[in-house]
């Protein structure tokens, strides 16, 4: 009986044609390459590190820091920390790459859709700003305005004036200082209140024409929910706010707050370059939307807002936000080129620390580990997204 | 019959006379109706727009041209005319430092011959057209690389005996995989046991050889222990153990694996001769390097490595086995999460961390190995956008020829891969063309680094130098970069139409 089921069964494959052990084998020497490699590196990094007397330890990050920074969002100084300082550089990067995403946002949808106006001129100007900015690379353009435009601007006394509330001169942008007093709270909770009621609305409104029919106009309600309540608490408040002008006293401004050249530099450069790859995802994002959708809307009674708003609009930014993302990540990760300007951003206060320290080795790794966190969170959240929006298919 | 016309009144016997079209639907007038006046505030945007325009066009060759000083010998020139322009006597001056950098003068010629080459191989691979595209391919990957190198760095790397030896030893370790490639690989093995004892021995050696010193013989004037000599003697043994199979093999394609491992041997002994050859010519430091130089050979290298490199990451990307393609995962998003700068920074201080004592990176060497790895994570992206353009179909079908792995992404999917992210790749080389401006921050005189350093020359100081500077290198980078996205649009073109279904 046996013999007859063993020959009935296929001749065993040879021991190295089986796929299976040939891609444990080829894995398993993939595994042990990879870790020849690792520790050689780490052997050679040890070995190197001994001899300069050195070892790979953080500790050194609560040593005394003893040098200044031009902007610091927290209280800083010579007498604090390296890891406030690389705090500090961490806070001012994204800094600049929220204000920077906000600027690049708003100016990439602006050309965007001057690129598919049917104005000839506007059109063309769209694309000729995309083909210019494009094509020369982020860190020249930064360096352009900071070195070319914004640096040979007169001094504090000769400053460009805005009306005698801002000035623009080779020490920056000086602007009014808002000084919140008692009462400002109410405001905030006021704000919060707004968002929460303008949400609720927009619920309320969407279940409710679900249900009737009924239309209601929750863009307006919300917005007055938002922008009203809290200028109500503002004025009941008895407007719990004044402004300290910038004043010229002396050889500089006395008052104000400041915004740094290397800042205004960095913001400029990153918004306008990072704007022309927007414009280009704007772009298309509404031409992938056929025409055909806005001719359905038509036909189904629908007139041109809500043709846009329930049609167009939510189709493009399918299409639209994946890579507006990517651009979003590229232009935090851009911003690392604060260096070359001497913005202190974290790149730049850990290449300071670095110096200080000589620790390079651990200031490679927090390098490595913000940016990488930061990218992750995004593309996790970006996956997440993704998963919402993605077409129901049967 | 009476005379219907003459009851129905008049009838046209004729065609009426074509009209033109009314005058403001046609021509230029009808087309500026059109498109620019159709309604009031098309017709205040175009305005506008055309006023914008004219003021920035206007404002560039008012200081370019009408402003701009042309002649003189130094900075004397540009300040002595009052709210003058561009500072044009600046730009003629450093113009072959722009190119070449610190590059000795007497020298320049070898870089112009390597731009010559470089720019006729590359244009007749870019001309879709030209035939002998494999060729072409071939030179430009392996034959030019070496060339430039020996040329702009003088060649003559001078590799120590006990290098030579040691790469030696591996190509006649490889022999062992003829017999396998040639019988099948349990047959090869069967039959090439004796040889596989031989090279057995010797790694045997090899290891001993790690903690035990052996004694030295003097060979071309180096010293190099009997245990190495005995392991090249065994290997050469083996290997010839191993040839002699496929040589008395009447089965022609035992003969043709043979032919390619020796084949394969002596291209890797030719490049061997080559970098380590006298050709006579001057040693050029890589700090003397700089300008457009730097910035192409940053460039090239990086897309050049990255090519073969991302291919293989984003295969693994996509392989069943899961080390390697986690592997592939981690490799790629961790050099696609930081940016440049740091790696450029990490390749600067940390790698000579990592080498064993002795080995020393020159700069620019340390900056290739950064770009390389950093443009490989960004190229496997681009490669696996058109793996996954491979219908499904051309992996079964070669699959059911009874292709292998590797005969089916050779012959099937990446000749059909490939030729789709032709575009993508040129819109990274785009992107790493721009990037290279950023190891002037690491030191190195790239295009921008060395118009950064020239412009505060005390000779040419001037209000206006730095803005002519930029402006000049905004040029060089946009003339290069806009040419190539240019490129890139017409390919893409080109490509769409083999791709599109024609008929039902």
């Amino acid at each position: 009986m046996t013999a007859v089921i063993d020959e009935a069964r296929p001749q065993r494959v040879s021991f190295f044609n089986d796929p299976k052990v040939r891609s444990r084998v080829a894995q398993i020497v993939f595994v042990l390459l990879l870790a020849w490699i690792g520790y050689e590196i780490y052997h050679n990094t040890s070995v190197n590190l001994a001899k300069l007397n050195k070892n790979v330890n953080f500790g050194f990050l609560w040593g005394t820091a003893g040098f200044d920074i031009i902007q610091t969002p927290l209280t800083y100084s010579r007498a604090s920390l390296y890891i406030d300082a690389i705090i500090i550089g961490l806070l001012n990067t994204l800094i600049i790459a929220g204000l920077g995403i906000i600027l690049a946002t708003i100016l990439g949808f602006i050309i965007g859709i001057m690129r598919l106006s049917s104005n000839w001129v506007i059109a063309k100007i769209a694309t000729g700003y995309v083909e210019l900015i494009r094509n020369i690379p982020l860190l020249l353009q930064m360096f352009f305005w900071y070195a070319a435009v914004l640096k040979p601007l007169p001094g504090p006394r000769q400053g460009i004036n805005f009306f005698d509330l801002a000035f623009l001169s080779n020490r920056g942008l000086v602007i009014p200082k808002p000084i919140w007093s008692s009462g400002a709270g109410f405001v905030g909770l006021a704000l919060v209140a707004g968002c929460i009621g303008a949400f609720a609305v927009a619920r309320w409104a969407r279940l409710r024409q679900e249900r009737t029919g009924e239309q209601f106009p929750s863009l307006w309600a919300g917005l007055a929910a938002i922008i009203g309540l809290p200028l109500i608490a503002f004025l009941l408040a008895g407007a719990p706010v004044t402004f300290e002008y910038p004043e010229l006293k002396g050889f500089n401004f006395v008052g104000g707050t400041t915004v740094l050249p290397e800042l205004i530099a960095l913001l400029l450069a990153l918004s306008i370059y990072t704007a022309s790859f927007i414009a280009e995802i704007v772009r298309a994002g509404i031409m992938a939307v056929s025409h055909g959708q806005t001719e359905a809307a038509h036909a189904l009674g629908l007139r041109a807002r809500p043709t846009l708003r329930l049609v167009v609009i939510p189709q493009a930014l399918r299409v639209i936000i994946p890579p507006l993302t990517s651009q979003y990540l590229n232009l935090t990760k851009n911003s690392s080129l604060a260096v070359a300007i001497g913005y202190p951003d974290l790149v730049a206060m850990g290449g300071v620390v670095m110096n200080q320290s000589g620790r390079a080795v651990e200031i490679v790794i927090i390098w490595m580990f913000v940016y990488l966190s930061i990218s992750l969170l995004t593309s996790g959240f970006m996956n997440w997204y993704n998963a919402r929006v993605r077409l129901v298919e049967r | 019959m009476t005379d219907l016309s003459s009851s129905h009144g008049w009838v046209r016997t004729e065609d009426a006379k074509t009209l033109p079209p009314p005058p403001n639907t046609t021509g230029l007038t009808g087309w500026a109706l059109q498109n620019l006046f159709n309604s009031p505030l098309n017709t205040v945007l175009t305005i506008l727009g055309a006023a914008f325009v004219a003021w920035i066009g206007w404002g560039v060759i008012d200081w370019a041209l009408i402003r701009g000083v042309f002649t003189g010998e130094s900075r004397d020139a540009c300040v002595a005319v009052p709210d003058s322009g561009a500072c044009w006597p600046y730009v003629w001056a450093k113009f072959h430092q722009f190119i070449y950098g610190f590059y000795p003068f007497d020298q320049r010629w070898r870089v112009n011959i390597c731009f010559v080459v470089g720019a006729l191989a590359l244009a007749t691979m870019a001309i879709p057209s030209l035939p002998y595209k494999k060729w072409n391919a071939l030179f430009l990957l392996v034959i030019y690389p070496l060339m430039t190198f020996v040329l702009l760095t003088g060649g003559d790397l001078n590799l120590s005996v006990s290098t030579l030896l040691g790469i030696v030893g591996l190509l006649l370790l490889t022999a062992l995989v003829i017999p396998p490639l040639a019988f099948g690989i349990e047959e090869g093995i069967r039959r090439n046991r004796l040889a596989l004892a031989f090279a057995g021995v010797a790694i045997v050696i090899w290891l001993l050889s790690l903690f035990v010193s052996m004694p030295e013989v003097a060979i071309f004037g180096s010293f190099v222990s009997i245990s190495t000599l005995a392991i090249i003697g065994l290997l050469a043994i083996a290997a010839a153990l191993s040839a002699a199979h496929e040589a008395f093999s009447r089965d022609a394609s035992a003969r043709t694996a043979l032919l390619s491992w020796i084949g394969a041997c002596s291209a890797v002994i030719a490049v061997l001769l080559l970098v380590d050859t006298d050709f006579g010519l001057v040693p050029v430091e890589t700090q003397q390097w700089g300008g457009l130089l730097v910035t192409l050979v940053v460039a090239v290298t990086g897309i050049v490595a990255s090519l073969p490199l991302g291919t293989l990451l984003s295969l693994g990307r996509r392989s069943k086995m899961p080390v390697v393609r986690m592997f592939s995962v981690v490799f790629i998003e961790v050099w696609r999460g930081v940016p440049l700068i740091t790696v450029l920074f990490m390749a600067s201080i940390m790698l000579p961390l990592f080498m064993p004592e002795g080995v020393n990176f020159d700069k620019l060497l340390r900056a290739l190995v950064g770009t390389a790895l950093f443009s490989a994570a960004y190229m496997a992206e681009t490669v696996r956008g058109g793996l996954q353009a491979i219908p499904k179909g051309q992996y079964e079908a070669a699959q059911a020829l009874g292709l292998s792995y590797w005969k089916l992404m050779n012959l099937i999917v990446l000749p059909q891969a490939l030729k789709i992210v032709i575009p993508g790749i040129v819109n990274s080389f785009i992107s790493l063309f721009k990037d290279t401006t950023l190891v002037l921050i690491i030191g190195l005189f790239d295009v921008l680094g060395i118009v950064n350093a020239s412009f505060n020359d005390p000779k040419w100081v001037s209000p206006q130098t730095g803005t002519t500077a930029y402006f000049v290198a905004a040029l060089m980078f946009w003339v290069f970069c806009f040419g190539m996205s240019r490129y890139s649009i017409f390919m893409e073109r080109r490509l769409a139409t083999g791709h599109k279904r024609r008929g039902y």
